[in-house]
């Protein structure tokens, strides 16, 4: 399938990836291209076909309900680009 | 024309795990910002979930106790959306293969029973929390909360009122902290409630379109925004105009529900999958073990206090409201000589509202059900009247002692001695010469003027009974040897 | 001091002939005096110095903890290692001192290795060519005119021009295979639930894997008793016993039932290369395997299946790259949409920008049935077709990549063709099943041809087996490039 520009756009908005307007077309080209040659899985008729979701069919394990964590916050935070009182900061958000 | 809401609830009920869902952190409420985010918590490169089994046993033991479908085979799913309290970028959660499937539960709304069906329940992470004040114009995030496990709990559109939304959301609240899966503290977010809510005209079957009302946090301003809600959309509808399907915010301040400005975009989660997390499988003897240890539910206690106890109905439910409640009740009863009316007259009565008044759960109480069976005990063997009764309960709370305590300390004790009676009787009939006339005349309201005279002469004291016999036969021979 | 396997290293250690100090330091020269192959993004030579101190001093006292105890291994940047820049090859975590380590890393630790520095790789190993690195093109240094494969790009230019023993990579469609037939020398990846994922940055979480990149099947072997085993901390990790790879590689060839599948002999794929990969078969036949055709009917959907899954697991998986709690944060923004959007704009290369947003659309209402769902439909089908073929035969034998090593620059103009060099890879990802790429000689030009070795769900062991007598019989895997000789 072939992407148009507002498709582009809406997907990037969706994945946040902000793209130059200049760029749009290049990318639906390309995007397009690639759609059209994974479109080639249409070939096989996989109706009755169970998807496959991890690669050996398995079950989940589960933990023990423990704490096992400790307090790592001064750590954690030295990799943040903004923190303030212990607290993360981006820019307001607006609900 | 006459129109017909129609009410669907979603609540978010937080469980009472020790750890995270998918991480070893504490999921302990109120500390300091970010000291229980793990790297598993915070989305750090690198980490994997794992599933805390504890959080599945909890969201079983709620399918079995609303009679629900618990799937053998369950999902998790991953929830896309950028949100800077949601540290992956995505939710784990369950789509398509919750853990939970269809149930119900029933309310009893103006005497009539009702049944609400559950859709579904499912596993997912809590998200953090986000501060938008004191930051300078920035937002703030403490990523604590994110990872707590949450049961989501889905009705069916089955609520016509907001009366019976409301009933089902107590009958759920109940329910969770019956289990002991919540602690069900709506302020601090523990157990939370999304409504979604749409009118059609009386007698149409087909739904109109419905808004979803976010940030319900009490149980009075569910019944207040779904209300305002309800209240709104038949203004429009009755103006000839059409309800845009949206999610809305219900400011409790304004009592009004406002759009959420954050979904100009369309949202688009994009669920697959969970490709960290392998289906979960729950076998038959993992639900039975739980199902053998399920406590007893609130309708068959409620059932049983009316059969065992003789209660009746509003007491039954009142008292079965909480597990501590019943186990008060029951454990007063059964230490008491009185009737279990009394013990329940006395607890949805004085005890309840002392607890209301200082904001105290009945686990908190300074007055223990042995010390409210004994101070039963007393009224019972009469020692104390009723009246006196509420002294010693008062001052049993304060913190002075047990009932036999309080009433040997201030000297309490009822008198029964019906010649002491006799003499009083007569010392304030001596003094009432005024009063005996009014009597004698037909006024036969001033008798409670005499019975007030003896109280106050005994300190409140005198058994009322005696006291009334007494004087209603020293009158009488009033009424006729003395009379004018 | 001439190219050494490990077993030879850890002898050599022993006899005292050299200290791991002196190993460690002889590798951070060659490095440093190899800096046109940009294999490395991070070296701490006293952080690894450190680490060969603290080794010799057990050796002295007796105390060595495993054969690989003072020998400086090289690590993939896509795992964490606690207190040193892991980056993942992107721009986004330029600034990323990661505060844990990585079970993998965990692992070598323990058994007392020297983290010898961190190689580079395509940016969140996305790439077959060693390209699209933040940190700039890497290079094969059997024609530094060429690319080493990629994604574990760097491990495998890095062991090829003896800039290290062995070293770590992760293989989501081909990631260690492929650059390892490309630099000629060994590359691992384990089943899928073999090596824990803990730590080891997500690209396409159902089908990462992490393995060796190593001189020899054997070499590869004694990385994965170090590397592979349970983590309770991966959920995907499958309990096992513990094996020793490195002591079950005698196994028996006579008997052996090899299948060829058809599918991976047709169009596409470069004469030299197949007739190498022949010839190899035919040393196989030589020592006694039985040689089958088997048929692995949906092999040429691979490609356009991997494309969709792996896309959209990383789309999901790359969401947290968003400036808030770690990494790159644009400057000017006015609302946290805008902050998002900038920050990935400037922090994602074109590569990455591109799968995410394939993958973003393929889960996107509306198209989830017609892309991501029927994806992992072929994905069973893909499955059930080495189920089948394995009915006949204990393993499969084929190429690794239809051609030799591409000039660089060649393919980057066009995905497409840049994705068809994993058409064999990639199925094995598919399955989750184990898989080796061993050099099985050389092309015209002088570039290494590998010979891709596939077996059935753990039987991990196997494989490094057959691919370890395979090594018996002739030096390939020791030839070195020209310029780069120890």
């Amino acid at each position: 399938m072939a992407l148009d520009r507002k498709t582009v756009i809406d997907i990037a908005t969706l994945a946040r990836i902000g793209i130059d307007p200049d760029n749009v077309d290049d990318y639906a080209s390309e995007l397009s291209k690639i759609l059209k040659f994974v479109a080639q899985m249409d070939q096989v008729d996989t109706e009755k076909v169970e998807p496959l979701t991890h690669p050996q069919d398995r079950q989940l394990r589960m933990r023990m309900d423990r704490v096992t964590e400790t307090d790592q916050r001064e750590g954690f935070q030295q990799l943040a680009p903004a923190v303030e009182a212990g607290l993360y900061l981006v820019p307001r958000v607006i609900e | 024309m006459k129109w017909e809401p129609v009410i669907g609830l979603e609540v978010h009920v937080q469980l009472l795990t020790r750890s995270k869902i998918f991480s070893g952190a504490s999921a302990n409420y109120g500390s300091q910002p970010n000291t229980q985010a793990c790297a598993v918590d915070l989305g750090l490169p690198g980490v994997l979930p794992v599933m805390n089994e504890n959080a599945a046993r909890m969201a079983v033991k709620f399918g079995l106790a609303v009679d629900a479908v618990v799937n053998q085979r369950s999902a998790f799913a991953r929830k896309n959306y950028f949100y800077p309290d949601l540290p992956k970028g995505y939710q784990i959660s369950q789509y398509e293969m919750p853990i939970v499937g269809r149930g119900h539960l029933n309310i009893v709304v103006d005497g009539e029973l009702k049944r609400i069906g559950i859709t579904r329940a499912h596993l997912e992470e809590d998200a953090g929390k986000s501060l938008h004040e004191d930051f300078h114009g920035m937002t703030a995030i403490d990523l604590n909360r994110a990872g707590t496990p949450l049961v989501e709990i889905v009705s069916e559109p089955d609520m016509r009122s907001t009366k019976e939304a409301v009933a089902y959301l107590r009958k759920l609240h109940t329910m969770v902290r019956y289990l002991e899966i919540c602690d069900g503290n709506m302020q601090e977010g523990s157990f939370r409630c999304d409504a979604n809510v749409s009118v059609r005209p009386a007698g149409q079957a087909k739904l109109g379109t419905r808004t979803e009302v976010k940030n319900i946090n009490s149980f009075r301003f569910v019944e207040r925004a779904i209300g305002h809600e309800i209240e709104r959309q038949i203004d429009i509808l009755e103006e000839g105009g059409e309800i845009v399907q949206e999610t809305r915010l219900y400011d409790p301040d304004k009592n009004e529900t406002r759009p959420m400005r954050t979904k100009e975009e369309a949202h688009d989660y994009r669920y697959f999958p969970d490709p960290d997390l392998p289906p979960m499988a729950i076998d038959e003897t993992f639900i039975e073990e739980i199902r053998q240890n399920l406590p007893e539910l609130p309708d068959a206690k409620e059932q049983r206090f009316k059969d065992q106890y003789q209660l009746n109905e509003e007491h039954a439910h009142q008292l079965t409201q909480s597990r501590a409640n019943a186990d008060y009740f029951e454990a007063t009863a059964g230490a008491s000589r009185g009737a279990p009316k009394t013990v329940a007259n006395w607890i949805v009565g004085d005890l309840s509202s002392r607890l209301n008044d200082e904001n105290l759960d009945i686990g908190d109480s300074p007055i223990s059900s042995r010390m409210l069976a004994g101070l039963i005990d007393r009224i019972e063997d009469n020692t104390i009247s009723g009246k006196i009764a509420k002294e010693v309960f008062r001052a049993m709370w304060e913190g002075e002692g047990e009932a036999d305590a309080v009433i040997e300390n201030r000297g309490l004790k009822q008198i029964t001695d019906t010649g002491e009676i006799e003499k009083i009787v007569d010392d304030i009939l001596a003094k009432s010469r005024t009063q005996i006339e009014q009597y004698t005349s037909g006024q036969e309201k001033i008798f409670g003027y005499f019975i007030g005279q003896v109280m106050k002469a005994t300190g409140g004291k005198a058994n009322p009974k005696q006291v009334n016999e007494i004087l209603k036969k020293k009158l009488r021979a009033h009424l006729f040897t003395d009379g004018p | 001091m001439a190219i050494q396997e490990l077993t030879s290293l850890a002898g050599r250690l022993n006899d005292r002939r050299h200290s791991s100090v002196e190993l460690t330091q002889s590798y951070l020269n060659r490095i440093n005096g190899a800096g046109e192959l940009n294999a490395f993004i991070t070296i701490d030579e006293e952080f690894s110095l450190e680490q060969a101190r603290r080794s010799d001093k057990r050796r002295a006292k007796g105390r060595t903890l495993s054969p690989l105890d003072g020998i400086p291994i090289a690590h993939k940047d896509i795992f964490c290692t606690k207190g040193m820049l892991t980056s993942c090859g992107s721009h986004i975590l330029d600034n990323f001192i990661s505060p844990y380590d990585a079970t993998v890393i965990e692992h070598f630790n323990r058994s007392g290795a020297v983290i010898l520095g961190k190689t580079n790789m395509d940016e969140f190993a996305m790439g077959s060519s060693g390209e699209t690195s933040w940190y700039g093109i890497i290079k094969n240094p059997w024609d530094t005119g060429r690319v080493p494969g990629g994604s574990s790009a760097g491990s495998a230019a890095a062991l090829a021009a003896g800039l290290c023993p062995a070293a770590t990579g992760t293989d989501t469609g081909g990631s260690i295979r492929q650059p390892a037939a490309f630099c000629g020398v060994t590359g691992f990846k384990p089943s899928y639930g073999r090596v824990s994922r803990y730590g080891m940055i997500a690209f396409a979480s159902s089908l990462d894997q992490g393995g060796p990149i190593a001189r020899s099947a054997q070499d590869a072997a004694i990385m994965m008793d170090v590397m592979a085993g349970f983590d309770e901390r991966d959920s995907t990790s499958v309990p096992q016993d513990d094996v020793h790879f490195s002591s079950e590689l005698g196994a028996e060839l006579r008997g052996l039932r090899i299948g060829i599948p058809g599918e991976f002999f047709g169009a596409g794929l470069d004469d030299s290369v197949e007739k190498a990969v022949r010839d190899a078969i035919k040393t196989y036949e030589d020592m006694g395997a039985q040689i089958r055709e088997v048929s692995l009917p949906n092999s040429e959907l691979c490609v356009p299946c991997y494309y969709v899954i792996a896309p959209s697991e990383a789309s999901s998986n790359l969401s947290r790259f968003d400036g808030v709690r770690f990494g790159h944060r644009a400057t000017d923004y006015d609302d946290p949409i805008d902050m998002y959007m900038k920050t990935r704009a400037e922090g994602f290369g074109p590569e990455v920008k591109r799968r995410v947003m394939i993958g973003t659309f393929a889960l996107s209402a509306g198209y989830y049935d017609a892309y991501y769902n029927k994806a992992l439909k072929l994905r069973r089908l893909i499955a059930e077709d080495f189920d089948k073929a394995f009915e006949d035969c204990d393993v499969l034998m084929g190429p690794t990549t239809p051609t030799t090593a591409f000039p660089i620059g060649d393919k980057t103009d066009d995905p497409i063709a840049m994705y068809l060099n994993d058409i064999f890879t990639i199925p094995v990802n598919l399955a989750g099943l184990p898989g080796i790429s061993i050099p099985a000689g050389f092309d015209a030009s002088g570039l290494p041809v590998g010979l891709q070795i596939i077996g059935r769900y753990f039987e991990d062991a196997r494989v490094l087996s057959v691919a370890h007598q395979y090594q018996r019989q002739n030096d390939w895997h020791l030839r070195q490039p020209e310029g780069y000789h120890s």
